[in-house]
């Protein structure tokens, strides 16, 4: 059994989710224009992340196991998140409006962003018990977010740089990646 | 959006409107499964068979499924295929199922199929709605046999597990950083044989939650998506 220091470490570093295993991309080249707006992304996707966890972790042991229906996890976890993503924001809208305001506009984006299926997904295929699940999500939470808030930098130098017309845009942002993604590498072994 | 013939419907999406290559749709699997031809083509045909389900029922229920809950019901749908598929996958190329491993089950969240049953099916009869599905999918498999194709040359020397007997090969293409790379560099070889702009956006003007996403909001092709 991996101690959960390793867990959550490997998961923010060696195996970053943006970098290394390619989950929510969609996020990391949308959203990383700008640092304010990379921070906010990348805290609201933590949150739903671990959130997600606690959910999905109980119905998985609970209800599908016992009765054998292992094969129905995609659909009951991605309903869960639907739900629960909608149930939060309802929540924060009326409660906590400060925190709306900085985090609710990133929400409904979060339904479709992979890494968060991705990631409950991946607990119970590893067989991690609860606590090992959680500080998974953790982990790969604050791996995104510390690839948006690297990557939102990177990106600002690339955007004024002078480069090729064919490369200008998309493309330009993508090679940034690779080498940013490159940088990562430097991470793989530590933890063997 | 004028109406148009069954033929175009069926060939916009493999060359002039490739979701991988111009409007940038569905860019995880496209990076993540590519590192060998094969892979490549596995995944998009899941995809595409996942998409042509998808859009064919969604265009079905398209008067039952009230606008308000529409998207908790497309991914029902569509999540419903994805487990489907994954069975057929795990019986018949157990060894394809092991290599796509994670990335089968995040077919219910690529934004292509979204993308395409909410922009699509959920305003077209069926028949447009298959043929587009078939279209956008081959358009998909193309591009990814493509990445794949490059990356399995470059980084191992071989292609569909054949030897090239190449005197150099770069380790690097088969790393997640050569995904990054091969890619980038498609986009503006395309763009430049295409003689268009590079796109400067990610796919957002097709994504289901566009009017929602803040990125998107300060851009000024917002303006255009407001216009359509």
């Amino acid at each position: 059994m991996k101690s959960l220091l390793v867990i959550l470490l490997s998961a923010m570093l060696t195996d970053n989710f943006v970098l290394s295993k390619f989950m929510g991309i969609c996020p990391f080249l949308g959203v990383s224009k700008k640092l304010d707006s990379a921070v906010g992304m990348g805290a609201a996707v933590t949150f739903v992340m671990v959130c997600a966890t606690l959910c999905t972790y109980p119905i998985y042991t609970l209800v599908l196991v016992p009765m054998g229906l292992e094969y129905l996890k995609t659909i009951a976890f991605i309903l869960i998140i639907a739900l629960f993503v909608q149930l939060v924001e309802m929540i924060l809208k009326k409660k906590v409006p400060a925190l709306y305001n900085s985090l609710g506009v990133f929400l409904p984006l979060i339904t479709t962003n992979c890494a968060v299926l991705g990631v409950t997904i991946l607990n119970t295929d590893s067989g991690y018990n609860i606590g090992q699940s959680v500080v998974n999500s953790v982990g790969a939470g604050l791996g995104f977010s510390l690839a948006l808030v690297i990557f939102s930098g990177v990106r600002s130098r690339v955007n004024a740089a002078n480069v090729p017309e064919m490369f200008k845009g998309v493309p330009a942002t993508l090679i940034a990646a690779s080498v940013v993604s490159v940088s990562f590498m430097g991470f793989s072994g530590l933890f063997g | 959006m004028a109406k148009k013939g069954n033929l175009y419907e069926l060939t916009k999406g493999i060359i002039k409107e490739n979701p991988t290559l111009v409007t940038l749709l569905g860019m995880c699997p496209t990076l993540a499964v590519t590192v060998s031809a094969s892979n490549g083509i596995g995944m998009g045909l899941a995809t595409t068979f996942v998409l042509i389900c998808s859009n064919a029922v969604i265009s079905l229920l398209k008067n039952i499924i009230p606008k308000a809950v529409r998207l908790p019901c497309f991914i029902v749908v569509i999540a419903s295929f994805v487990t489907l598929i994954e069975f057929l996958m795990k019986g018949y190329l157990p060894d394809l199922y092991d290599r796509l491993g994670l990335f089968l089950s995040l077919i219910t969240v690529n934004c292509i199929i979204l993308g395409r049953a909410e922009a699509f099916a959920s305003k077209n009869k069926v028949l447009p709605s298959i043929l587009d599905a078939i279209g956008m999918g081959l358009g998909f498999t193309l591009s990814l046999f493509t990445m794949g194709s490059i990356r399995e040359i470059i980084g191992t020397g071989q292609w569909f597990g054949m030897d090239l007997h190449l005197p150099v090969t770069m380790g690097m293409f088969i790393m997640p950083a050569g995904g990054f790379f091969t890619l980038g560099v498609l986009i503006a070889v395309v763009n430049k044989i295409a003689n268009k702009k590079p796109p400067q956006q990610v796919g957002c003007a097709n994504c289901p939650n566009a009017k929602n996403c803040p990125s998107y909001k300060n851009e000024d092709n917002a303006k255009e998506a407001a216009a359509e």
